[in-house]
């Protein structure tokens, strides 16, 4: 027998069912859509629920957590702080080395370690190259959320020079463990100097080939112009960071404001959203901050390597890494954001914790609030925007 | 076709079957080529290499991928409208397919020689939208419904700008049928339509540019039929997985991609019958002949469908709302003014 | 710009944008592609490639330094004390092997990369080669055994240490029960003596694998 069903008496009477002029009552609700775990374009494995009224979204409710790894639980259960460094490396998998950064950061303060210039140097260098190469990967996969395939290819052949400058150095394209406590693993191979050069020399064409074949395009232009406009206050008051906060005219980078490294000595200004092509904050300003931002790591990384001091990398590595009973806070400038490390140590030889404060995380609550009005195509463009990679949201 | 007339009723029944699955056979060849081609284009633009282990630079993948999906399982999931869902890819196939009888492909090949011929291509490819929207209906997938319903709005606001373009060079020619239309055009690359038709001088020179520009909306517009880039939203594989054809696997899914290429080749193949020539050779009568008209067809034709992967590679998509403006606010009224711009100067 | 040069000037900006595009892409139609044509033509790997590890069991003297340094519990090492009659040998950079080394096991699964294991070891006899071509059909074919010696080589040193420990258990019974005696036989109420300071002690020790000088004691 096939049974029958009755539509249960809410759609009837929901206030949000129109009437037509007989008086019949016309249903119309909201559909609620899963971008899914699985899904070509969001980065990684993210769930967002869409609530959309026909192409409007009305809200987004990020699901987060399928790449949980229990980062901060291995770290207390490491033998020394040294070992804590791959588990850093892994949490922004498109930018290790400022993670290790960061984290390096954190224990040298705590330790009160003074490096050599040349450490720090290299540092600053290897920092920069990754920045270009996460970025490169944030303007490609961007690309391919608005429809254009090739752009993807050429920044991801430009990406392919500077991990093999990386695995020059250190012996991996990734995952580097590279930055050590108090110093490096590896001291720069003698033909890095040259090649590195002919890098930047290289590069800087391509950032205006990539620009003519999809920044100024004027598709691409009106496709991202004026979506997901992220205003000033709301980008504060969720603290966000990075090419998001500068994009909505914040000026506001920890390279300078809370400095680190050798910043302070070479000559460099953070790039701002200006609104040029739309409003201040929207999608289009943060892809052209990042551009920005890649023309600006190459002359770091030209200055960097024109003012490398020599000295021995490895120096300053203390025998023993025991700190102090206390705990420190520190934060570096990674592509993403302010990525920080929250470190409490009890006197041991291992960290009593070690919390991640990962950008894209907070980055990614500013989701919801930005993408209401918008169409489900928008979102694509605005979850591609805040440039998130899921290692470090779920650590 | 006149010389087969006096066959007898399974005569002619015989030998129109035998001419109408003429097509199918080049529609079937095309598509391997022009997916090869599609490939290999777009890994030499992005810098990299595509098949080359099938063969000599992997000219057989194409036979390998036909292959595969020949032996794959047939999956239409429980929930999914079984009838809509199995009728949809032939909907959409013989949508495209049947507009090609009207496609003169060489001076004695035309499958039917209506006196209707380009309104009759323009009506039936329409076919197309019904078989797109019972697919993404059948699908039971919110996101194959989200691609078929924009498809569907992309398809029917882009008919008009198609139209208004082929008016414009049925205004000049006096005809609706292809064959007479290419006839038209003879005599060589002077006498093609894009630049003015073989006109008296001073009325050629009046209305090559707005031929000129009544050619390229009609491709911007063809390529919106077709569902390619920049207006393959309802195939945007970033966002909605593969659009109206999420469901599909196998020789379904076949049969839209063939069906995709069918209709590619059928746009540009209007637009070379209407603007270029058709199968009339650029240098005269040197080079021009039954089995030249047919070579130079195909050539002409495979030249526009490399434009067309061309722009696919190159360019990002729009988005619905733009589409509709690019449709309705650009293309229509810019055709509306060459419509009176042609027709004054046809008058005077 | 009134609303209809916007009009105009949006239409432009578009065809240009488009021609400048095109222009880039077909472009590139004529440059040499950079794929590499792996399998039948493979990159060489620069020489600190961090792939594959290797251990050098002849140089292996069993410290256990690189199982402590992995962040990912990958290594398992075991180790048998060796007799001072048994000769492993030394290693290439002159130690000499005390210790027999039964399993040396390396999950290489588990195995991160991150050549933490290589600087702590003492004679450099654990490597990240560039080999990067191993997978397997069988997750168990991807625990790496190191170990050199045979089951009998195992059984061999198990027992000789075996010996070894119950001799020195019984010689140290055995002197146990001589000096029991020597206290039994000497007068029970004689005072310790005191010692004089600076006198060392005359107490003698009596492992049976030192030597027999019976100086020891005495400076």
């Amino acid at each position: 027998m096939i049974e029958t069903k009755t539509l249960p008496t809410a759609y009837v009477t929901d206030p949000r069912a129109m009437r037509s002029s007989s008086g019949k009552t016309l249903r119309t609700d909201e559909m609620i859509i899963n971008m899914g775990p699985q899904h070509p374009s969001t980065h990684g494995v993210l769930r967002l629920e869409i609530v959309v009224d026909g192409e409007i979204i009305v809200d987004v409710i990020p699901h987060i957590g399928y790449l949980h790894r229990c980062f901060e639980k291995h770290a207390e259960h490491m033998t020394n702080y040294q070992q804590v460094i791959p588990y850093c490396d892994r949490l922004d998998y498109c930018a290790a080395i400022n993670d290790e950064h960061s984290y390096v950061l954190a224990v040298e303060r705590m330790l009160k370690i003074e490096l050599p210039e040349r450490v720090e140097y290299i540092r600053v260098i290897m920092a920069e190259l990754q920045r270009i190469a996460s970025h490169l990967i944030a303007v490609g996969t961007f690309g391919i959320d608005a429809g254009a395939f090739t752009p993807f290819l050429y920044a991801f052949h430009d990406r392919e020079l500077i991990l093999s400058l990386f695995e020059m150095t250190c012996g991996a394209r990734l995952l580097y463990n590279y930055f050590w406590i108090g110093g490096l693993s590896h001291d720069l191979p003698p033909q890095f100097v040259d090649k590195a050069k002919e890098f930047c020399t290289y590069f800087k064409p391509r950032i205006k080939e990539f620009n003519d074949l999809l920044t100024f395009n004027e598709i691409f232009v009106k496709r991202t112009a004026n979506v997901g406009v992220l205003p000033k206050d709301v980008a504060i008051n969720y603290a966000c960071s990075g090419p998001m906060l500068r994009a909505s005219g914040i000026n506001w980078d920890l390279r300078r404001d809370d400095p680190y490294s050798v910043y302070h000595k070479i000559e460099w200004e953070p790039k701002i959203g200006k609104g040029e092509m739309g409003t201040v904050g929207d999608v289009w300003d943060r892809h052209i901050v990042r551009m920005r931002e890649m023309e600006e790591s190459v002359k770091i990384i030209e200055q960097a390597l024109a003012a490398l001091p020599a000295g021995n990398v490895q120096a300053a590595i203390p025998k023993r890494i025991r700190p102090d009973a206390g705990e420190i806070y520190a934060r570096t400038e990674t592509p993403r954001g302010e990525l920080g490390f929250y470190i409490i140590s009890d006197g041991s030889g291992t960290p009593y914790r070690v919390k991640g404060r990962a950008p894209a995380f907070v980055n990614l609550s500013v989701l919801p609030d930005i993408s209401r009005g918008a169409m489900i195509a928008d979102l694509v463009l605005i979850a591609g925007s805040v440039d998130i990679v899921l290692g470090q949201v779920d650590r | 076709m006149e010389a087969f007339q006096n066959l007898g009723f399974w005569g002619t029944l015989l030998v129109t079957v035998i001419l109408s699955a003429l097509p199918l056979v080049f529609i079937l060849l095309y598509a391997l080529v022009t997916i090869y081609l599609e490939m290999k284009v777009a890994a030499h633009v992005q810098d990299r290499l595509a098949y080359m282990r099938t063969g000599w630079h992997g000219v057989l993948q194409p036979i390998a991928d036909f292959i595969k999906l020949l032996q794959k399982e047939d999956i239409i999931s429980v929930a999914a409208d079984r009838r809509l869902f199995i009728l949809a890819p032939y909907v959409v196939f013989m949508g495209t397919y049947a507009a090609y009888a009207a496609i003169p492909f060489s001076s004695i090949f035309i499958g039917a020689n209506i006196d209707l011929g380009a309104f009759f291509i323009i009506g039936i490819s329409s076919l197309v939208v019904v078989g797109i929207l019972m697919a993404g209906w059948a699908s039971n997938n919110k996101w194959s419904i989200f691609g078929a319903v924009r498809s569907a709005a992309q398809m029917v606001s882009y008919e008009i700008p198609t139209a208004l373009a082929v008016l414009i060079a049925v205004m000049i020619t006096g005809s609706l049928n292809l064959q007479e239309v290419t006839k038209f055009q003879a005599g060589g690359i002077q006498n093609w339509l894009i630049f003015g038709g073989p006109l008296p001088l001073l009325q050629k020179i009046l209305i090559a540019p707005f031929t000129v520009i009544t050619f390229l909306i009609l491709f911007v517009a063809s390529l919106a039929e077709v569902n390619r880039t920049p207006f393959d939203l309802p195939e945007a594989e970033s966002e909605l997985v593969q659009g109206f054809f999420t469901e599909y696997s196998g020789m379904r899914w076949a049969l839209f991609y063939v069906a995709e290429y069918a209709n590619m080749f059928l746009v540009a193949g209007v637009a070379v019958a209407l603007f270029l020539g058709g199968w009339e050779s650029p240098f005269g009568s040197f080079l021009s002949g039954p089995i030249w008209g047919m070579f130079w067809f195909i050539i002409k034709g495979m030249v526009l469908v490399f434009v067309q992967i061309w722009l696919r590679w190159t360019l990002p998509r729009l988005r619905v709302d733009q589409l509709m403006y690019t449709s309705w606010k650009v293309l229509t009224p810019f055709l509306f003014v060459c419509i009176i711009a042609v027709g004054l100067i046809l008058v005077l | 710009m009134t609303a209809v040069r916007i009009y105009f000037n949006n239409i432009w900006l578009a065809l240009s944008s488009i021609a400048i595009g095109m222009r880039i892409t077909i472009g590139h139609l004529f440059v040499k592609s950079v794929t590499t044509q792996y399998p039948d033509v493979k990159l060489k790997m620069p020489e600190r490639a961090r792939n594959r590890l290797y251990v050098n069991m002849d140089d292996c003297i069993g410290c256990d330094q690189c199982a402590m340094a992995c962040p990912v519990d990958c290594i398992t090492i075991e180790t048998i004390k060796s007799t001072p009659d048994q000769d492993l040998g030394t290693t290439s950079t002159g130690q000499k092997k005390r210790l027999h080394v039964p399993v040396f096991d390396i999950d290489i699964a588990k195995c991160c990369y991150c050549g933490l294991c290589v600087p702590p070891c003492p004679t450099e006899c654990i490597v990240m080669t560039d080999v990067y071509e191993f997978s397997e059909f069988d997750r168990q074919n991807l625990i790496y055994n190191f170990s050199v010696m045979t089951p009998q080589d195992i059984e061999q040193a198990r027992a000789k240490l075996k010996k070894a420990e119950e001799e020195a258990a019984a010689k140290k019974a055995a002197a146990a029960a001589a000096a029991a005696a020597a206290r039994a036989a000497a007068p029970p109420t004689a005072p310790p003596v005191e010692k004089p300071a600076g006198a060392p002690p005359t107490q003698q020790s009596s492992t049976p694998a030192s030597d027999s000088s019976g100086q020891r004691g005495k400076s």
